[in-house]
């Protein structure tokens, strides 16, 4: 198949309250290729959660998407109805959350849950489906396969649990996968084995991530391309080396700069000045003015759309363009 | 002045040491109902949570304690401040037994609490939801009976500028603050009553870089001004490169090695702290795959033999299946490993 594999037009979500709608997501445009691993990055609120699970179709109400399209190969599925959209959830796309302990069921054996996604989505028996499940545990690293099948959610640790989810995820072939924060509740150590395996086996099958994370350094060793959010709208995308190493917009460039690093010769982290505005009262204009450096007064009043700067898009009105070196 | 010139500029002696840990050591045990014990027969089962630490923090001067969860660095911050009453051991501050103190006559245990303060991780749960941010700044102030209920709105106005939180509504409450704003809080309380000995339980670690950044910086600032003694706990080395004189990595309740900063980070040398630091993202970019790491913490219930880290660690042989090293000096550096005390590294 040539072209992206899922691609997202121009989506907003929006809240309403008794004081009108809160507009959360504005106009967020991004694709996947087959096989290609996107990080969405962005401080807490800045609506990376949010574009998963729009992109997904698990939008708690009352949140709702008020434009834009959602395509996957090529045909929308964002006007799908209940029942076919279910279908696709699970079938077509899989969701690997934060904690392992809230996507597993206490309750049930890993085999159980395994055997059952299993034959929700393909005419199997119970015999062929334990193989695949005992195969695609094998898959995820999970040493003596057969004997963890019997046992509970609560006798794995933490990492063999996510390999679990992952397993879980993977288990109808899905053509997307959205990682919500695979790693963030796992030590480094554990975080660097996830990784790699969430790679590995994306890749072996061809599947298009979206990979949403706060930490810059889990994008920089995991991802293809990198998508930077700030309050509801990407400002940077681009390849990973491109936006990491040479960012051009300045708020990708403080983010940088503020992330803590053992090559650093500096004693001090630099910081960004201020926080992340509210939703209600997002500034007009570059959303980020109030907190840039370089802000003008053109800042102020036009809101600048996503240019290419060399081989990244920026969405501002002075981006950093040469002679400027990473932190 | 360079960072290693600060990193010396006070030697530690004795006369400098303001806190101390003696042997410190705290088991839990695991309450399962008798009668299961009887039919299962089982022994009761413990967790070592913390396991003979030994170590000195010299006046003005920050020690950062690093580790994977369960590797006990917050109960070891709790037995510190008194939060928790070790099995083993003694914490000191300033020569004065804090648990022996804490548990003695009241205007003692009072003075003493003035002296020793805590951040902890959760600015959503540490702060109460109900309390106005004013009175949650003053309760320390009122409590130890330093100021009078008149004087705590100027007090509390200074101690939040301090953080950088100047004319803020101190009538709000913390819910209707971000969770940067909310660790100023924490840190504005904790500094209240002008304490000598600060612990902070990975105060960033809930928090975003850019944020992170912010309170990381304003807690160098604070300490330097007021010359505050800190633990630091946290789960990422990165982070302590930042703040810290001296680092202690524990594994399994115990500490397996401990060094000044720039020894630790220029020449690690037990095998854990090499896997850490090879663990740790490279923002270089892909290419480099971080170093395959071995397996996860075991579980503390069944310890492994010998040294603890044996199971994960690629030099392991015999005698560390058998035999738990100590923590031994090796110049300024102190390492509990048997394959660098035989040079086998």
């Amino acid at each position: 198949m040539s072209g992206p594999l899922l691609e997202v037009r121009d989506l907003c979500v929006e809240f309403p309250t008794r004081h009108g709608p809160l507009r959360a997501l504005d106009g967020v445009s991004f694709d996947i290729a087959p096989g290609e691993i996107l990080g969405v990055v962005g401080e807490s609120g800045a609506g990376k959660s949010l574009t998963g699970a729009a992109v997904i179709g698990l939008l708690e109400p009352p949140g709702r998407v008020c434009r834009g399209q959602v395509l996957l190969e090529g045909s929308r599925i964002d006007d799908l109805p209940r029942e076919a959209m279910r279908r696709l959830q699970g079938r077509r796309i899989g969701a690997i959350f934060q904690d392992p302990l809230t996507s597993l069921d206490p309750l049930y054996t890993v085999g159980h849950q395994l055997v059952e996604t299993l034959r929700a989505h393909f005419a199997l028996g119970t015999s062929q489906a334990r193989e695949q499940a005992v195969e695609l545990l094998r898959q995820t690293g999970i040493p003596a396969p057969e004997a963890r099948l019997a046992q509970y959610p609560h006798e794995f640790s933490g990492g063999m649990r996510q390999r679990v989810v992952i397993a879980l995820a993977l288990a109808a072939k899905p053509a997307l996968v959205i990682a919500d924060e695979p790693t963030t509740a796992l030590d480094v150590a554990v975080q660097a084995q996830i990784l790699q395996l969430l790679r590995g086996v994306t890749q072996a099958r061809g599947a298009a991530v979206m990979l949403i994370t706060h930490d810059m350094g889990v994008v920089a060793e995991t991802c293809d391309r990198v998508a930077v959010m700030y309050a509801g709208r990407v400002v940077e995308i681009g390849p990973v080396d491109e936006v990491l190493q040479r960012p051009a917009h300045p708020y990708t460039v403080g983010l940088m700069a503020s992330v803590p690093s053992l090559h650093d010769a500096r004693d001090r982290l630099a910081q960004i000045p201020g926080a992340l505005p509210r939703l209600g009262e997002i500034p007009a204009g570059c959303a980020f003015h109030p907190r840039c450096p370089k802000a003008s007064p053109r800042c102020r009043e036009e809101r600048p759309e996503l240019a290419l700067v060399r081989r990244t898009r920026a969405a501002c009105w002075w981006p950093m363009v040469e002679g400027f070196a990473a932190p | 002045m360079t960072t290693a010139e600060r990193a010396f500029e006070r030697p530690v002696t004795d006369a400098t040491v303001v806190v101390e840990a003696r042997g410190l050591g705290r088991t839990f045990g695991l309450h399962t109902p008798w009668t299961t014990r009887l039919v299962h027969r089982n022994a009761p089962r413990r967790i070592v949570a913390v396991d003979d630490v030994s170590f000195t923090i010299a006046r003005g001067r920050t020690l950062a304690l690093v580790g994977e969860s369960g590797c006990g660095k917050s109960t070891l911050a709790r037995l510190m401040v008194g939060l928790d009453v070790p099995t083993h051991g003694s914490a000191w501050l300033d020569r004065v037994d804090v648990q022996a103190t804490l548990a003695g006559p009241v205007d003692a245990a009072r003075a003493l609490r003035r002296r020793m303060q805590m951040v902890f991780q959760d600015p959503y749960a540490s702060l109460n939801p109900r309390w106005r941010v004013g009175d949650i700044v003053a309760e320390p102030l009122l409590e130890q009976r330093l100021i009078l209920p008149a004087q705590a709105p100027a007090r509390v106005a200074a101690l939040l500028a301090s953080v950088g939180l100047d004319g803020i509504d101190t009538r709000q409450f913390p819910h209707q603050f971000s969770g940067g704003q909310r660790q100023r809080i924490s840190l504005a309380r904790a500094i209240a009553t002008s304490p000598e000995f600060l612990v902070c339980d990975e105060p960033t670690s809930s928090l975003d870089v850019s944020v992170q950044a912010q309170v990381l910086n304003l807690l160098v600032d604070l300490q330097r001004e007021r010359a505050l003694t800190c633990l630091f706990i946290s789960h990422n080395l990165v982070v302590v490169r930042y703040v810290a004189h001296d680092v202690g990595v524990m594994y399994l309740g115990r500490i397996v090695e401990l060094a000044p900063r720039e020894e630790l980070f220029a020449a690690p040398r037990h095998p854990y702290t090499r896997m850490l630091l090879a663990a740790v993202p490279d923002l270089k970019g892909r290419g480099r795959e971080r170093a395959p790491v071995l397996g996860e913490v075991p579980d503390p219930l069944s310890p492994p033999s010998g040294c603890a880290f044996h199971p994960r660690c690629p030099l392991a042989n015999e005698r560390c299946r058998v035999e738990r090293p100590a923590l031994r000096s090796a110049g300024v550096v102190r390492v509990a490993c048997h394959a660098v005390e035989e040079g086998r590294l």
